[in-house]
């Protein structure tokens, strides 16, 4: 009986409950039309008014810090990148100046290991990775036609983050505390034994503060293209660029944890006193290289595929059609993002390993050339098929594959074990990767500058400067690394600091320091060409290359909220594909809040409004405290346990729940 | 004291005695079973790699020579409507295929060829034990008999066409052996037993060097390989086991007596004298030797000078401290280092 009644009671609450709500739809529904949103009521020059009111960042430098706009971030970290680019060009000139002549006695021993160390740390921790983040940050949400990345102030945090690291790597140099050992690090001559003080110390510490910050960038770039496209942009029109980032992206977040743990594990060794990599107490000293090159091989790619991204935008646009087989292309990617974690031992060919597991990885190396054989037979189709136009962008896109692919194939000859324990540890391999990283990645890079500058800046690059700066930085390249093969063969091992007269090795030594000071001269062109164009350049207009993709529909540069009107997609070359130059697009966003539109994951159907978090000091000073326990830890590990305190207030603030207001909107359903 | 670049200069016209330096470090040296057998393979690689880059570059250049003739039809093709070749998609999988073909051709002729390394070391009849240490190699010449295992440091010697397993260890960080005109390289790692298998070809005097930095003086740690008859290496084997000869010279005798007492034996053993340190090269018979410093300067009495006198000028960083000793010290203890013959 008791629960019969009660089910009455039940009902007649019910039934208030149901009176209840519907009288708060309708009290909804009223506000909801007294909302601001864009669409035929509001377009236009009134529209454009009150999106900057709603996304303009505060003025001053309290602004500055704060901004979570993915614009200003991804400009921050290109010119960053490029900073810490000529810092370490500069670190290779003077080493290309100590090895000019054989027994040069201009720079000690100690402090050329120095400029080695921090020649490679700075160039694949401080500009390599994050140079590539910064321009997918900044381009990667005009592509895909929305209007901010996901988690824009972990965007801001993790670009404070590689800041302070980057400082904090270049502070210690100044204060000549720089790591010696090399940026691989290798134990046990990176170890509390072999590197009494803070030297290595640092270099770990840098590397924690680039992993948290390359892993924030990847999850804002995963989440931004994998939700946050324009409607009607399904995985198979997405453009190559953002399939790109999207597989760089997943690699960094299963490569970092590698050497996070590595990295700390060599920090524990040297102050908390384990032994993880001595040899002495039962550690082993190889654990470290498995570690690091599970991490430090699939690196490569995470610089390599963004690249490859850049030259199939590129080579689309310059060559007015869509690339050759842009399913083969995607399948390459991510073929190339999944082999690349299984050939970290061919960097250990000569360690000694069972020669069984040698073959295999030597298979597995040779396979990853596939993918790129297959990438680079369809960028070559699209140039064949197509009408080039050689503008500056085009000339770097045949620069790399006449410069990539003898970078390549040396990299299949250094996969075979018994060409590897000759060539393994000499120039020939410093010749090999900067084939494929300067030719592979360097070279796309320049191209995607001059591509996507009359974007960002409004105004076109000079063509003629281009033009020379291209010619220099071909010659001076080639100059520069391909007698390095020749001097490998001679017997010339890596990171000596000098080298005997009388094997041979004077005359490549010579040639490649030439080269590098032309390659130098080329690259200040290419900078000079870039600030001089900020105030002489041609205004660009909204697409002066006459390219497909959606950020080129938006003005040059963007408004801050980047499109008035979020577009809608109907091929994988939406700005080809326009007969009459009308755009469809999606209304509807309220304006009068940071607001942009979700989709869904495969079929990019309008899923949910997204309100974007307003400006914030909290990411800036999460990035100090956090910075603060890292460099800290480098003198106690105390400083883990107190440090933790002012993180976490950091932290609490920044995710602070606002106060719940029931929002008088739905989501699209 | 022999200026600096004057001493590093000397050393390899010296060393070298008229050899050919492609010979002398060099991977084109072919002077060791492991490094012909590396050098045929690599031209089979460099020969189908060649062809390859011949395929993409024609590519290219015909794709560019083309397009530039059709570049005047100023047309977009859309996303909906674009064009390849029709053939374009057969040469692709061709592409693919051949790629592949190439590969595993490769990938089958670098099997064997490791293959055959692995099977030429079977029969090994000498075995060597080599310790890397910061920065400088020591040398034991394994024999059943106690009696004639010998240390030695820095200079390997070998008998031409004798299969020499080298058993390598590391006293402290990871260093590499590499005799680029013999072999390929190995690791030297703490904790770890590695071992190379040589089988030297042709005599001669060889150059190697450490191939993993392992600190500061890394580019000065270099090794001299001497490959010569059997005779000759038995006759040096038995040479190299007679203890040091008592010095004959007042000179040469204060100074026996200040490195057998004073700090050099510390670190530094004397076979037949009281000097038993094991951290530092045997200096038994360093006047037969060619090199100083592990290559860092050829072996000759300035050099031996400005060595005993002041180390850390010639080869800064390295764990020989300078000792700083007087004038008539440093001549008795050269004298007697000049007679270990």
């Amino acid at each position: 009986m008791t629960d019969v009644r009660a089910d009455i009671f039940d009902l007649g609450r019910r039934e208030n409950e149901r009176e209840r709500v519907e009288a708060e739809n309708r009290r909804l529904e009223q506000e909801r039309k007294k909302i601001a949103r864009d669409g035929p009521k509001l377009k236009g020059e009134k529209l454009a008014s009150r999106l900057d009111a709603t996304w303009r960042r505060p003025p001053g430098i309290i602004g500055w810090l704060a901004s979570v706009d993915h614009k200003e971030i991804g400009r921050r970290y290109m010119l960053t990148a490029l900073a810490f680019l000529v810092l370490g060009g500069v670190l290779a000139l003077a080493m290309r100046v100590q090895l000019a002549q054989p027994d040069s006695a201009l720079i000690s021993a100690e402090r050329y290991n120095q400029l080695f160390t921090m020649h490679g740390s700075t160039m694949m921790f401080l500009f390599a990775v994050p140079v590539m983040e910064g321009v997918a940050v900044y381009i990667i949400p005009l592509m895909v036609g929305t209007r901010s990345t996901a988690f824009p102030r972990l965007n801001a945090f993790s670009y404070f983050m590689y800041l302070f690291g980057g400082l904090m790597l270049w502070i210690a140099f100044a204060l000549n505390i720089a790591p010696d050992m090399g940026w691989f690090a290798y134990t046990p001559l990176s170890g509390p034994q072999f590197s009494p003080g803070k030297r290595a110390d640092v270099w770990a510490q840098m590397i924690t503060f680039t992993e948290v910050s390359a892993l924030a960038a990847a999850v804002v770039l995963v989440c931004t293209i994998l939700k946050a496209r324009a409607p009607g942009m399904t995985l198979s029109r997405m453009p190559l660029f953002a399939w790109a980032m999207l597989v760089q992206a997943v690699m960094i977040i299963f490569a970092m944890p590698a050497i996070a743990l590595c990295s700390s594990m060599l920090i524990s060794d040297r102050t908390l006193g384990t032994n993880f990599y001595n040899a002495a107490e039962h550690g082993d000293a190889l654990l470290w290289q498995h570690l690091f090159w599970f991490f430090g091989h699939p690196e490569v790619y995470i610089i390599f595929i963004p690249a490859t991204g850049f030259v199939s935008e590129i080579t689309a646009t310059f060559c007015r059609r869509p690339i050759f087989a842009h399913a083969v292309v995607v399948l390459a990617l991510i073929s190339t993002g999944i082999l690349a974690f299984g050939l970290w031992v061919h960097h250990m060919f000569a360690t000694g390993l069972p020669r069984v597991g040698y073959s295999f990885f030597t298979a597995a190396s040779m396979s990853v050339s596939i993918p790129t054989g297959l990438q680079i037979f369809c960028w070559l189709a699209t140039i064949w098929d197509g009408r080039p136009r050689f503008q500056v962008p085009m000339l770097y896109v045949v620069g790399f594959i006449i410069t990539f692919v003898i970078g390549g194939l040396s990299g299949v000859m250094v996969a075979a074990v018994p060409l590897d324990l000759q060539l393994h540890d000499t120039y020939f391999v410093v010749a090999h990767f900067h084939y494929v990283l300067i030719g592979g990645a360097v070279f796309p890079l320049l191209a995607a500058f001059t591509y996507w500058y009359p974007k960002i800046t409004g105004r076109m690059m000079d063509e003629t400067l281009g033009k020379i700066s291209f010619w220099l930085v071909f010659l001076g390249f080639h100059l520069t690394f391909f007698p390095m093969h020749w001097s490998g063969m001679l017997g010339m091992p890596r990171r000596v600091y000098t080298y005997p007269a009388g094997l041979g090795l004077e005359v490549p030594n010579l040639l490649s320091t030439v080269g590098a000071f032309v390659l130098a001269a080329a690259l200040g062109l290419f900078v000079i060409n870039g600030l001089v164009s900020l105030y002489r350049g041609v205004i660009a207009g909204p697409n002066p290359w006459g390219a497909p993709t959606l950020e080129w529909l938006t003005s040059s540069p963007p408004p801050v909220y980047n499109f008035a009107h979020i577009p809608v997609v109907e091929s994988d070359t939406p700005l080809w594909d326009s007969a009459d130059g009308e755009y469809p697009v999606v209304t509807g966003l309220r304006v009068d809040q940071k607001e942009t539109l979700l989709t869904t994951v495969v079929a990019a159907a309008p899923d949910t409004r997204e309100p974007i978090p307003q400006a914030s000091l909290w990411p800036f000073i999460s990035a100090i405290a956090v910075g603060i326990v890292f460099v800290a830890s480098i003198f106690s590990p105390w400083a883990v346990a107190v440090g933790v305190i002012p993180c976490f207030i950091a932290l609490t603030a920044w995710f602070w729940p606002k106060e719940l207001k029931r929002h008088p909107e739905p989501v699209i359903t | 004291m022999m200026p600096r670049s004057f001493a590093r200069a000397a050393v390899l016209p010296l060393l070298l005695g008229g050899c050919a330096y492609q010979r002398y470090q060099s991977d084109f040296g072919a002077a060791g079973v492991e490094d012909r057998q590396f050098l045929t393979l690599f031209w089979i690689f460099l020969g189908v790699c060649a062809f390859m880059y011949a395929l993409v570059i024609i590519f290219l250049g015909a794709g560019i020579a083309r397009s530039r003739r059709a570049a005047e039809a100023n047309v977009v093709e859309t996303g909906r409507h674009h064009r390849s070749h029709p053939l374009m998609r057969p040469t692709l999988i061709g592409w693919a295929a051949l790629i592949g073909v190439g590969l595993a051709g490769l990938a089958i002729a670098s099997f064997f060829t490791d293959r055959s390394m692995a099977a030429a070391a079977a029969n090994e009849k000498l075995s060597v034990t080599v310790t890397g240490n910061q920065w400088w190699w020591d040398i034991v010449y394994n024999s059943g008999d106690a009696s004639k295992t010998l240390r030695t440091a820095n200079e390997l010697h070998l008998p031409v066409g004798v299969p020499t397993r080298i058993i390598l260890n590391s006293a402290d960080v990871i260093h590499s052996f590499w005799v680029p005109s013999l072999a390929g390289k190995q690791d030297l790692i703490p904790g770890r037993e590695n071992d190379i298998i040589i089988v030297p070809k042709t005599t001669g005097m060889f150059r190697g060097q450490c191939a993993e930095f392992c600190g500061v003086q890394h580019a000065h740690m270099s090794l001299v390989v001497v490959v010569e008859s059997y005779p000759d290496f038995v006759k040096w084997w038995s040479h190299q086991l007679q203890p040091a000869p008592m010095p004959t010279t007042p000179l040469a005798m204060a100074g026996y007596k200040y490195v057998t007492t004073g700090p050099c034996s510390a670190c530094h053993s004397i076979g037949g004298t009281t000097a038993g340190g094991l951290v530092a090269p045997d200096l038994t018979h360093l006047a037969s030797r060619r090199s100083l410093g592990a290559g860092t300067l050829p072996m000759n009495e300035g050099n031996l000078y400005g060595w005993v006198e002041d180390p850390q000028s010639l080869k800064p960083g390295v764990h020989m401290p300078t000792i700083g000793l007087e004038p008539d010290q440093l001549h008795a203890v050269v004298a007697y280092l000049e007679t270990l013959k």
